[in-house]
Parts: C-alpha cells; structure tokens; sequence
C-alpha cells in the first residue's frame, strides 16, 4: 500500500511541476498577474508531494518491503537501519528520487526567500525550475520507477547495499553532492529568466548570486566527502582519482567557481553580462552532463550505476532541450552590444578575467579529458583509457598559474589599479613568504622538496594578500576587535575559501611528495619501521559485526619508546553478498595520517600482506575543502542580499560599493 | 563574425557533443574485441623488463601460462598483485606485460612489491598491447602451451574470480592448480 501511494504521490508531483511549468510561464508573457501569483503554491504542492513520494520510499526500506523490487536488490533484513535508510540512494531510482526531492527543495527554497522578487521575475524562475522538474519526475516515472513491485515472487530476503556503500560518509555525500548539482539549477533558472525578460542588470546578478554561493558550497563539501570516503574506504590510500564520475561532479564546480567571481563583476560594475549568463547555463549544463555520464553507462567507471541506453537516450534527449534551449535562447536574446563600461589592464576586473579564463580552460581540459575515450570509440579508433597523468599534466599547471594572480586579487581595487600600489603592499609579505618557502621544508623528516617548497610559496602568497587586505580594511578603525566585527560577511566568505584553497593546495603536495608507503608480508609479533613509526603487528582477531564478519589485524604503534595509538585494520566478508571488503585502520592527526590495511593471507603461518602508510598533511585538504564550503556558505549570509532582496528598485545604488 | 554569430558559437559546440554522446550511447564500453581469442600470441621482440635482453614470442611459449598487462599507473593492479604473487607461489607461470610504463618504476615497483613473474615485457609503447587489443590495464590473456590465446579477463584477479571462473579455464588448457608448494620452481 506505502509504494502505491508513494508512486501515487510521485504523479501528483509531475501533475504539479506541469502546472507550475505552464500556469505562470503563460501569465508572464500575458501580463497575467493572478496566473503569476500561482508560482510559488504550485511550488509548494511539488515540494509536498516529492517529500511524500520519498518518505514512502524510505519507509518501504525501514521496513524490509522485499516485493518492491529496488528494496529487495539494495537492502537486507541484517543491514542497521541507518544504512537501511542511506540504501534509498544507494541505486539508480532511489537516487534518482532523492535528486527531484532536491529539486524541490530549491524550488521550495526560492519560492520561500525570493518574496521580494518583481512579480514577473519569480514566476519566471520558479516556472523554469518547473520544467526542470518535469523532466526529472517523468525519467524516474517512466524509466526508473522506484517503487516497482516483485509480484508474485517476493523473495525472503534482500541482495543486500553494497558493502562499499555501507559508510558513515556515504549516508552523507550523495545528498550534499545533489545539493550542490541541483542548486545551480537556481543560477540557471535566474539566468533563463533574465534573458526571457531581456533584463540582465546589476540586480539579477545580486538575486543570483547567494544562491549560486550555497549550492557552490555544497558541492565544494560533496566532493571533499567523496574524496575522504575514497581514502578510507578503499583501502589503499587515494584520495583522487579522475574518474570519470569524479570529474562530472568535479566540472560543474569548476565552472561554478568561474560563475562566482563572474557575478561579482556583473553585480558590482555591471560587466561581464553575456558571460556570466553563459556560465550559469554551462554549470547547471554540466551537472546534467554529470547525471548523464553517471547514468547511461557511456562510460565505465568504479561509480557508475547499472547502464541501460532507454535512461541514456531520456537523460539525452532531455539534456538536449535544456541546453540546446538555453543555449539557443542566449544566441537570441544576449546583449551582442560592447558594455560602454571600461576598465583598465590592471584592475580587479582583469584580475577576476584571469580567474575565469583559467576554471574554463580547467573545466573544459577535464571535460576533453573525460570524454577523450569516448570520442575515440565513436571514431572507430579503439578503446583507450585517459588516466591520472594526463590531468596532472595539465590541471595542476593551470592551477599554479592562477595563484599568483588570486593572491593580488583581494587587495586589488575595480576599474583602476597601479603597480606600484600592488607592491608597496605585497613586497614585504612577499619577501616574507619566500624566506619561509625556503625555510619550512627543512622541517619535514625528509630531505627538501623542491615542489613543497613551491606550495608553500603559493599558499603563502594567498595568505599574504588576505592579510595585506585586511591590513587596509582595518586601517581606519581604532582597534582589532572592531575591525574585525566592522568586515561584512562576505569578506569573511572570501577569506575562509581563499584560506581554504590555500590549505589545499599545501595538503595535496606534501601527502603527494612525502608519503610513505609499504606493502609486506607481516606475521603477527613482527614489526615493521616506517617514517619514524613503528608498527608492531600484535595479533589476529576475529570480529562479528551486524552482518558481516572479519579478520583483524591488531597493530601498535610506537615512535621511539612512546606508543602513539592502535590498529585494528579489518578484512571483512559480507554475509548477504559473500564480498569480501578491506577496513583500513586509520590514526588521523593534523599534521600526518598512518594508515594500516590487510591484503590477502599469505603462506601458511598466518601471515597476512599488509600495507601501510604515512600519509603527511592529507587532512589539510579536506579541512581546506570543508572551509571553502563555509565561505561560500557565509558569503550568501551577507546582509546586502537581505536588503537587496527587499527593496530590489534601489539596486543601482550599491553598484558603485567596492 | 558580427556579434551576434558568434553568441550561436556556444550552441554549434553543443550540438556537437550531443552528436557525440548520442553515438556513445549505441556503444558498450563493455565489449571488448575477442578477436584474438583462439588466435596465436602475436609476434613481438621486445626487451625484458630486469635487463632489457630482448625476448621473443617463441621463447615465452611451450607451457600453458597468463599473460598479465600491469603498469605502475594503474591502480588496480596494485590491488591485483598480492593475488597474482599467491598464484605465482602455488606454481602458475605468469608473464608480465609492462604496458606503456616507465621502467624504473615499474622496476622498484617489483622491488618493492614482489614479483610474481617468470619474466615482464616492456611494451614501452604499448605496440603489444595494440596487437593484443589491451584496453587497459589489468588484463588477463591466458595462452596454451600451442601459443594459443583461450581467454581474456579485463579487471582484477582476485581469489574469488579465480576460483569460480578462472581456474576452470586455466585447468582445461593444461595448466596444474595448485601445484606441488613444497617446489613452486618445478613448473617453470
């Protein structure tokens, strides 16, 4: 009865989405006001009924509902409940049911904090994400419905979640990743808006903007979790691996961070307009890419859900009109005309071109990339497999080039700016920075390293010009403390994420130049030396957990005579499924991660090959990523976008406000 | 271009990617070309891995063996080589095919490691591998003592693909599982 209702509930949605697509779409163009009103009810009722529709699903799950079938190849009587729940989108249809869920999330929050909108605006917006929704409702009801029944035949028991998927991490990084795709649908909605209604000013870019700064910090911690979860989870200690799946989720935030500082130059001096407008259609455009890679099988990846060319050819075609539709309507209706608006070769414009430049041509090398195989094979040219030494090749040079100029960039001022302004702030900070690049990897157990050096060169130069920006901001004001509580919070957002991407940088090069890893054929009571630790394999146990059970390696760790911590790393083999997974037993520290786990059993006298590492700094770039989200997150609390929202006709006058 | 054309830019790029992934569709990064099963081992003459001599097709064949594509890059031959180490120990003759790699890598990879075979070829432009029809790496050929290839596994051996599936195969070519551990260097 639950899944009938839910799927009951799943068309009343569709019913919704239609209304809410068509009634006010029409009342725009008419001059309709009552028709325009209607938005944001419609928007409720899809948000209803997508909540319906998904607790239901969730119920079938908490309930060992084995006739429908998604439950039955996804769960199992044994699994704990808490991952009985993050099973819903552990598959193809449930996740596809908590993306519409979403969707109608953002629609539901655009509907409820743009009051403030002009009429028309809203409708429109609203109305667009409408459409999106449409589409997503009717794949899953027409290609993935997740509440098919297994009638008659029900079977006793459930397939069971993948073992891979049964993770803390995993009950959180698919809903925030979505949270972050689907939230430049906004951005999008915004864009498609103002060019259907031929106004792209200062005050769209301020109404687009909070909303492309969360969904931005979303993704920003989806991805980060993905990462982390990688590194813990599949037992050998990567943490980025350019597949193909990664980098679809990876792309929209690249263009998303170009689509970030764009808008503020749109917003501020009313620049950029075009571009911006085809940024905000190229990020939600390739979130769809993403959904289509992930879900047509395409492509073969470690991710990739089951692959079925019926969903390719929907997600297809439906990518198709959305882009192409957009894209078309852009080519139409973008202002063609030169802004009259200039502004010099050192300005912050400039600075924030750079900026742009740089994400676009990283975007579109990892969607060359990606995509690479793909474009061979349909040539007939044979199967080929475009790995990580390819987008080290060029990724990491196109970030590199960009530092220099992101460290400037906060101290810079609009339309005008000098040199020697720049230096007189940035020379002694500067000088500063380099002495410690040569300085600081002295302090690391192991021999320089050209390339720490340089990352501690780049993280400082960012460093540095927060602080000289900060040094003129606070210049005025009589003590710290209220310069500090003077700054508005999107100056706070700009720092965390700048100090953010700062922190990962120097994380990603010190655990890629100083890690250390070891794989042996280890017996317990021997021991191991490996960076300074020492790694003493103490005793195999046998462990049982809720529905699997395991070979533990217990380890402890000694630096010098002082024992640091222990291990137990674990190989477990899942009941249900018969996989067999590794558990890495992990000591995470601020400044380095030892890292144990089992391979296989080796000879007959109980020893086992075992792995381990020393992994320096790896935290840093997750608590870097995770600062990132913050900032985006803190930027949207900026108090202008309340203002702004409220009394959108005297947006003109803070353009002018640097 | 006026202004305006160049706005259709955006769009004309699109429609070629939709192309693009439309043709993707019809395609199954699955399938691979079997051609080669059935079929003789190519000819090659390529250098070994340990002291760059040169080896040739005829001296690696005469017994049933595997022939397995790895490289440093791939990650999932690290994940694969414990396992291929434990059946080089029960006796099975496993041939390395160093796939577009760089030697001294590849080299302490081994050191470093463990190595499980009676000898690696470096195929440092992957020309063997293109005659193979390698897409990637791991793969698995496993070839008769006739130098005939009877089968190709793409992706990592492990104990349970081993048992299930691939021991079957290796045993009707003639290849012994486990063999005598006391003396694992007797098959070779």
């Amino acid at each position: 009865m639950i899944p009938e209702l839910g799927h009951f509930a799943l068309i009343l949605a569709l019913v919704m989405a239609l209304g809410l697509t068509i009634i006010p779409l029409w009342g725009s163009f008419r001059g309709h006001y009552g028709a325009m009103r209607l938005a944001p009810s419609l928007a409720a009722g899809v948000v209803v009924f997508c909540s319906i529709s998904f607790a239901c699903l969730v119920v079938a799950f908490l309930q060992d509902d084995f006739s429908v079938r998604v439950v039955a190849s996804n769960s199992n009587s044994l699994l704990p409940p808490i991952y009985k729940f993050s099973a819903v989108w552990g598959n193809h249809e449930g996740s596809l049911l908590l993306w519409v869920l979403i969707l109608a999330f953002w629609i539901g929050a655009v509907a409820t904090f743009s009051r403030g909108l002009p009429t028309i605006m809203l409708a429109r917006v609203l109305a667009i994400m409408g459409a999106i929704a449409i589409g997503f409702l009717s794949f899953s009801l027409f290609t993935s419905n997740p509440f098919a029944r297994l009638l008659p035949g029900v079977p006793a028991d459930g397939n069971d979640l993948n073992p891979l998927l049964q993770d803390p991490g995993l009950i959180i990084h698919p809903p925030l990743l979505y949270m972050g795709y689907v939230g430049f649908s906004v951005a999008f909605a915004f864009a498609v808006a103002a060019l259907l209604g031929g106004r792209l000013d200062a005050a769209w870019a301020r109404w687009s903007r909070p909303w492309t700064n969360v969904a931005w910090a979303f993704l920003s911690v989806g991805i980060m979790l993905g990462s982390w979860w990688a590194y813990y989870e599949l037992g050998w200690g990567g943490w980025w691996f350019w597949d193909p799946v990664e980098n679809a989720s990876f792309m929209p935030w690249l263009a998303g961070t170009a689509l970030l500082h764009s808008l503020a130059v749109t917003e501020k001096r009313g620049l950029f307009k075009s571009w911006t407008v085809l940024l905000a259609i190229f990020a939600f455009s390739l979130s769809l890419l993403g959904t289509f890679l992930v879900r047509s099988g395409v492509l073969t990846s470690v991710h990739a859900f089951a692959a079925d060319p019926a969903r390719g050819l929907f997600v297809l075609v439906f990518l198709a009109i959305v882009v192409g539709g957009s894209l078309t309507l852009y080519a139409v209706r973008a202002p063609a005309v030169r802004s009259g608006i200039g502004f010099s070769l050192l300005s912050r414009e400039t600075l924030l071109l750079i900026n742009n430049v740089v994400f676009l041509v990283a975007t579109l090398t990892v969607l060359f990339g990606t995509l690479f195989p793909l474009l061979m094979d349909s040539l007939g040219q044979g199967k080929y497999s475009v790995g990580p030494p390819y987008f080290n090749a060029v990724f990491v040079p196109l970030m590199a080039l960009l530092v220099p100029f992101m460290g400037i960039g906060p101290i810079s001022r609009w339309r005008d700016d000098s040199v020697n302004r720049w230096r007189s702030r940035l020379l002694v900070p500067g000088l500063v920075v380099v002495a410690l690049a040569m300085i600081l990897p002295w302090f690391s157990s192991q021999s320089f390293n050209i390339w720490v050096a340089l990352a501690v060169l780049l993280s400082g130069w960012l460093l540095a010009g927060l602080w000289a920006d900060f040094r003129d901001r606070s210049r005025n004001s009589p003590g710290l403390v209220r310069a500090l509580r003077r700054q508005p919070a999107s100056y706070w957002g700009m720092v965390l994420a700048h100090a953010g991407f700062a922190a990962v940088m120097l994380g990603v090069v010190a655990t890629s130049q100083y890690s250390v890893e070891r794989d042996l054929r280890m017996a317990p009571g021997e021991s191991e030396l490996l960076a300074g630790y020492r790694f003493e394999f103490v005793e195999t146990r046998r462990l049982r957990g809720p529905n699997y059970l395991a070979d533990g390696a217990y380890f402890a760790v000694y630096r010098g005579q002082k024992l640091v911590t222990h291990l137990l790393a674990e190989k477990r083999r899942y009941l249900a499924s018969g996989s067999v997974m590794t558990e890495a037993a992990i000591d995470a520290g601020l400044f380095r991660d030892l890292y144990v786990a089992m391979g296989e059993p080796v000879g007959d006298q109980g020893a086992w090959a075992i792995r381990l590492h020393y992994k320096p700094m790896v935290r840093w770039m997750w608590l870097g990523a995770l600062a990132m989200g913050l900032g985006g997150l803190t930027t949207a609390l900026d108090r202008r976008y309340r203002r702004a929202a409220r009394t959108p006709a005297r947006a003109d006058a803070h353009v002018a406000q640097a | 271009m006026s202004p305006r054309l160049k706005l259709f830019v955006p769009l004309g790029l699109f429609v070629l990617l939709a192309v693009l992934l439309f043709r993707g569709l019809s395609l199954d990064p699955q399938a691979l070309p079997s051609a080669l099963v059935d079929k003789p081992l190519p000819v090659f003459t390529l250098p070994r891995l340990a002291d760059d001599t040169p080896l040739t097709t005829t001296e690696i064949v005469g017994q049933p063996m595997l022939l397995n594509v790895w490289a440093t890059w791939c990650i999932s031959c690290r994940v694969e080589h414990p396992y291929l180490q434990r059946l080089a120990d029960d006796g099975v003759l496993i041939y390395g095919v160093n796939y577009k790699d760089d030697v001294p890598a590849a080299r302490q990879w081994l050191a470093e490691l463990g190595d499980p075979y009676e000898a690696s070829i470096v195929d440092a432009s992957g020309s063997l591998g293109l005659d193979l029809g390698v897409y990637g790496a791991p793969e698995t050929y496993f070839v008769d003592a006739q130098g005939v290839i009877r089968y190709r596994h793409v992706g990592v051996i492990d104990e349970r693909v081993w048992t299930s599936r691939l021991a079957p195969i290796y045993g009707q070519m003639g290849g012994v599982w486990p063999a005598n551990r006391q003396s694992p260097g007797e098959n070779h």
